[in-house]
């Protein structure tokens, strides 16, 4: 029971990562129509973020902590804008692939640039946090899984105020549910996708640090799977659908922990795949997504 | 008649002083760049001490390195190229068993030597009479660990946590496994994990939950940290152990205190107490500013000494010669101790068991081959 | 008398220029025979996805999953049926050859089912999906390989025999670009446009879609299986991981290199992307930053490829002045 327990906890922990992450893929596409293959990037660059930022911090302190994320956040939100601005917005309008291919390009050139400067050997990440331990009843729990389930819950409830009591937000709903018409009532369309791009961003930089002071052992290519997982989380839950993607990371965690403790370990990524190839086939709205009818 | 004589001698002289091209690949980047990095500046160090000393055969060495960059396929192009283009007489590399076994086929082929630094996989030299390695193999080391487990960690009843994606790992374990048993231990649980993985929590749980007095790891220093850092952060107070793959400092950086009291075995340590060891970290440390160097240095600089003792002793360049030289090195003294060439093409040696105290890899014994025959 | 088509020539013609080639093969340097099988090799990969990317607007980033499946199989006939078919002594050099094509072959084949179990719950899907799905098989096949102990595991094989060499090769790559072109300029290849064009038009006027889909990625598959049989007994070990996302995305750099549906451009895409970080192994770390420099480039201001020139245009022009300089 108490195995069962702490599998439990640790699912819920990383599913927690995961909606982080996956938050960001969901408002990206709900707005853009398009998966932003570089967020995985912008994950692993927020986590560089902190441990450059931890160099100059008092380790093993809560407020260092905090600065870290909150240094992480902005530098991630602003890279979000700049890539959405210089890469994106030109090819607004033209064929989805070509913005497809245009992402990935853009994914592999962090990624690849990141081996080039940082090397690509993983470097521990600073104790930012104070790694204690506290024991109930044979279950072991990590501040830092405290921390990671405390803050994301946070991060999403934040979320969900901005998107449904602030105009930017509305103004992003509006955009999400017809560019056109948002335009025409006067959404300044160009202003809302880059605040999108910030805010999913600034919540991959928070997921990348969180990450980081779970497993601090951090590379320039930690983004990709956890990003692919993120990304199938939220069309599990229904992608534009945020309660969704945080339901979906949250199976997707709990799925990838228990089969992990199992005898089929190491079936653990493609299990991720298995789960959106059944999604897509047979549920392709997600769990909390609506059908929508597309008119030509 | 005697001009062409001249002309000859003279330009057999002019060849002679043609230097004698040896080939290395290795991984100088990419994800196993500290491991490449490291065996180079061993073998580098060698090359120049040699030619400091006047070369072999009356002829400098010249060290032709190519990078794999640690990726699959490219260690059959590099070590194509080094021979067919520069032409190379033997090739030194791998660290690592996977692209060891992807160049082995290619140098057995064409008739050059190869001799592995440090690639411990038994398969490896299996695979042709020109494959040759200074290091021991996984199959001793798996028995050596056993022993450890027995008689230093004094347990019985032992967990094992493999990387299902590396040769190394897969075989080590299982030489683990059938000496452990067979001198009455118990493997009481295994658990998998690929390379890249972070999160290790599932299968920690498992493992605590099965209750074992100790955990062997014998997978690379990345995920051995992150390892031992998840097993205490779950409670989790029994040694764990592991093999070669773990010794880089990045182990103790991202380990923290949790790899603290942990043993894994290699191949050398650079605080025993022999002058060819203290003389050999003296120039390492001169000349790669203070580092000290670490087992994959010191087997890649034993690797370009075994080979060249070779040449000297086939006294040409011929392949087949310096083969057999090479399988005939009885007592080639290396920094990583006596190096004999086993029937096997392997060499026979004494594993050294190391234990990570106050943040230090710190020497605790060393153990022959003789005192683990069963 | 009706006179044999252009492509028809053009296959034997470089079949037997690819046998004529290998026949000399112990003369070139071993280095560049290499390369011109990797080039070769990279051609059959290049023009298969093509098909279904560049023709039929499927997006494939799986490419690599389905040459590992041929990489596979094709290894396990030789390795397993071989010694048993060929006898100690290893056979003759046309045993070997026999069992080498019936390897490929049937590598191909079962890349073709895979590339079948691809395609069919992938009909629905669009774009990014269509994308991230095949990624997903493309990494579920690894995993699958990674954990079947009888083909290696994650050790993979090695020891396959190296019968790769230029004949097989360039015929092959000729198959391939034959097989491509005649199907394009059938009535498949208007399907594969249409489909490409607006899906939903061409269902509302009667094609089948689902048809022109599958074949696409079936046909694209087997030939990719063929390449990945090449490779195998080329580089003579195979692992799980040598054939992952990262493998795929090199392809799909060529196709989009050489411009989505242009084959000639592909293929010239594919000679270059081989030929050049091979020359450039000096600075081998930034090619990866390179090729997603190149794309993201490419994409902003040359989306057609770089090698799309419009070679019928080109021709007919050429021919012009020819017959005009003759009067």
């Amino acid at each position: 029971m108490t195995e069962f327990l702490q599998q439990l906890l640790n699912g819920l922990s990383l599913g927690a990562i995961y909606a982080l992450i996956a938050l960001g893929y969901t408002m990206v596409y709900g707005v853009l129509r398009f998966i932003n293959f570089a967020h995985s990037d912008v994950f692993m660059v927020g986590a560089f973020i902190g441990y450059f930022a931890g160099e100059h911090l008092p380790h093993d302190s809560i407020p260092g902590g905090l600065v870290a994320l909150a240094a992480a956040m902005a530098g991630c939100a602003v890279l979000g804008i700049v890539i959405e601005r210089l890469v994106y917005r030109p090819l607004r309008g033209g064929p989805t692939l070509n913005v497809l291919i245009t992402a990935i390009g853009m994914s592999l050139f962090l990624e690849y640039t990141g081996q080039l400067v940082f090397g690509a050997t993983p470097r521990a990440f600073p104790s930012l946090i104070p790694a204690k331990v506290i024991a109930v009843h044979g279950l072991v729990i990590s501040i830092n899984q405290l921390l990671v389930i405390a803050v994301a819950s946070v991060l999403m409830v934040a979320l969900e105020l901005a998107v449904y009591r602030t105009k930017i937000g509305t103004a992003m709903r509006a955009v999400a549910l017809n560019p056109k018409a948002a335009q025409l009532v006067g959404i300044n369309i160009d202003v809302v996708i880059s605040f999108t791009f910030g805010l999913g961003s600034a919540l991959a930089g928070a997921g990348g640090i969180l990450y980081a002071l779970n497993y601090p052992s951090i590379d320039p290519l930690m983004g990709v799977v956890p990003g692919l997982k993120a990304f199938v989380a939220a069309v599990l839950g229904g992608v534009g659908n945020i309660p969704g993607a945080a339901l979906g990371a949250l199976i997707l965690g709990m799925t990838e922990t228990f089969i992990d403790g199992s005898r089929f370990s190491t079936y653990k990524d493609a299990i991720a795949f298995a789960v959106l190839i059944g999604i897509l086939l047979f549920r392709p709205a997600g769990l909390l997504g609506r059908y929508s009818t597309e008119k030509v | 008649m005697a001009a062409a004589a001249a002309v000859a001698a003279l330009s057999a002289g002019s060849r002679a002083q043609e230097p004698i091209k040896i080939g290395e690949y290795a991984s100088l980047t990419g994800k196993e760049a500290a491991f490449g990095q490291s065996s180079h500046k061993g073998t580098l160090l060698a090359v120049e001490e040699i030619n400091a000393r006047g070369g072999v055969l009356g002829r400098q060495v010249e060290l032709i390195t190519e990078d794999n960059q640690s990726k699959q396929g490219e260690s059959a192009t590099i070590v194509k190229k080094l021979i067919s283009r520069e032409k190379v007489v033997a090739i030194l590399g791998e660290v690592a068993s996977m692209r060891s076994l992807e160049a082995a086929p290619i140098c057995q082929a064409y008739k050059v030597p190869m001799v592995s630094p440090s690639s411990t996989y038994p398969k490896v030299t299996e695979i042709g009479n020109y494959i040759f390695r200074v290091c021991f193999t996984d199959r001793f080391q798996g028995h050596v660990l056993a022993k450890v487990a027995k008689d230093t960690l004094k347990i019985r009843r032992v967990a094992l946590l493999t990387s299902v994606s590396s040769a190394y790992s897969v075989g080590l374990a299982e030489y683990f496994k059938e000496r452990f048993t067979a001198d009455g231990g118990q493997i009481v649980i295994e658990q998998r994990y690929t390379e890249g993985s972070k999160d290790f929590d599932a299968q920690l749980t498992a493992i605590k939950a099965a209750g074992v007095e100790g955990i062997f790891v014998p997978g690379y220093y990345t995920e051995a940290a992150l390892i031992c850092r998840q097993a205490r952060e779950l409670g989790i107070t029994v040694p764990l152990f592991g093999g070669d793959g773990w010794e880089a400092p990045e182990l103790v950086d991202i380990g923290g205190a949790a790899v603290e009291g942990c043993y894994y075995t290699t191949h050398y340590s650079p605080q025993v107490d022999s002058p060819v060891v203290k003389a050999f970290v003296a120039k390492f440390q001169a000349r790669f500013k203070g580092e000290t160097p670490d087992a994959m240095a010191a087997l890649g600089y034993d690797s370009a000494g075994v080979l060249v003792d070779a040449i000297h002793r086939a006294g040409s360049t011929e392949g087949a010669a310096i083969r057999a030289a090479l399988a005939a090195t009885s007592d080639f003294e290396g920094v990583t101790g006596l190096t004999a060439m086993d029937r096997e093409r392997n060499a026979s040696k004494a594993a050294f068991v190391i234990m990570v105290k106050d943040g230090r890899f710190t020497f605790v014994q060393s153990i022959s081959p003789q005192r683990i025959a069963p | 008398m009706k006179r044999i088509p252009t492509p028809l020539i053009a296959l034997v013609a470089t079949v037997l220029a690819a046998f004529g080639v290998s026949f000399f093969s112990d003369r070139i340097d071993p280095y560049y025979l290499d390369v011109m099988i990797g080039v070769g090799i990279n051609v059959i990969l290049a023009v298969s996805l093509n098909l279904v990317n560049g023709y039929t607007g499927q997006f494939s980033l799986g490419h690599a999953g389905f040459m590992s499946v041929g990489a596979y199989l094709s290894a396990a006939v030789t390795l397993l049926a071989g010694p048993r078919l060929l006898g100690e002594d290893g056979g003759t050099a046309l045993q070997q050859g026999l069992l080498f094509l019936a390897a490929l072959v049937m590598g191909g084949a079962g890349a073709a089912l895979a590339g079948l179990a691809v395609g069919i719950p992938s009909l629905r899907l669009k774009g990014d999906y269509l994308a991230l799905v095949t990624l997903g098989f493309g990494e579920i096949i690894r995993v699958i390989f990674q954990n079947v102990e009888s083909l290696g595991g994650a050790l993979g094989l090695n020891g396959i025999p190296n019968y790769t060499n230029v004949f097989w090769v360039y015929a092959f790559a000729a198959l391939t670009v034959f097989t491509v072109v005649c199907l394009v300029r059938s009535t498949y290849g208007r399907g594969f446009l249409a489909t490409q064009d607006d899906e939903i038009a061409a269902e509302a006027v009667g094609i089948d879609t689902t048809r022109y889909k599958i074949v696409a990625f079936v046909v694209g598959a087997f030939f990719a299986g063929v390449a990945g049989g090449l490779y195998g007994h080329f580089k003579l070990t195979i692992t799980p991981t040598g054939f992952d996302f990262t493998k795929s995305i090199e392809i799909v750099v060529m196709v989009i290199l050489g411009g989505m549906g242009n084959t000639p451009g592909v293929i010239l895409a594919a000679i270059l992307l081989t030929v050049l970080p091979e020359m450039l192994r000096a600075v081998e770390q930034y090619r990866m930053v390179l090729y997603s420099l190149l794309l993201i480039v490419l994409m902003l201001v040359r989306p057609k490829g770089l090698f799309n020139f419009n070679f019928t245009a080109i021709a007919a022009r050429l021919r012009w002045r020819y017959l005009a300089a003759r009067k």
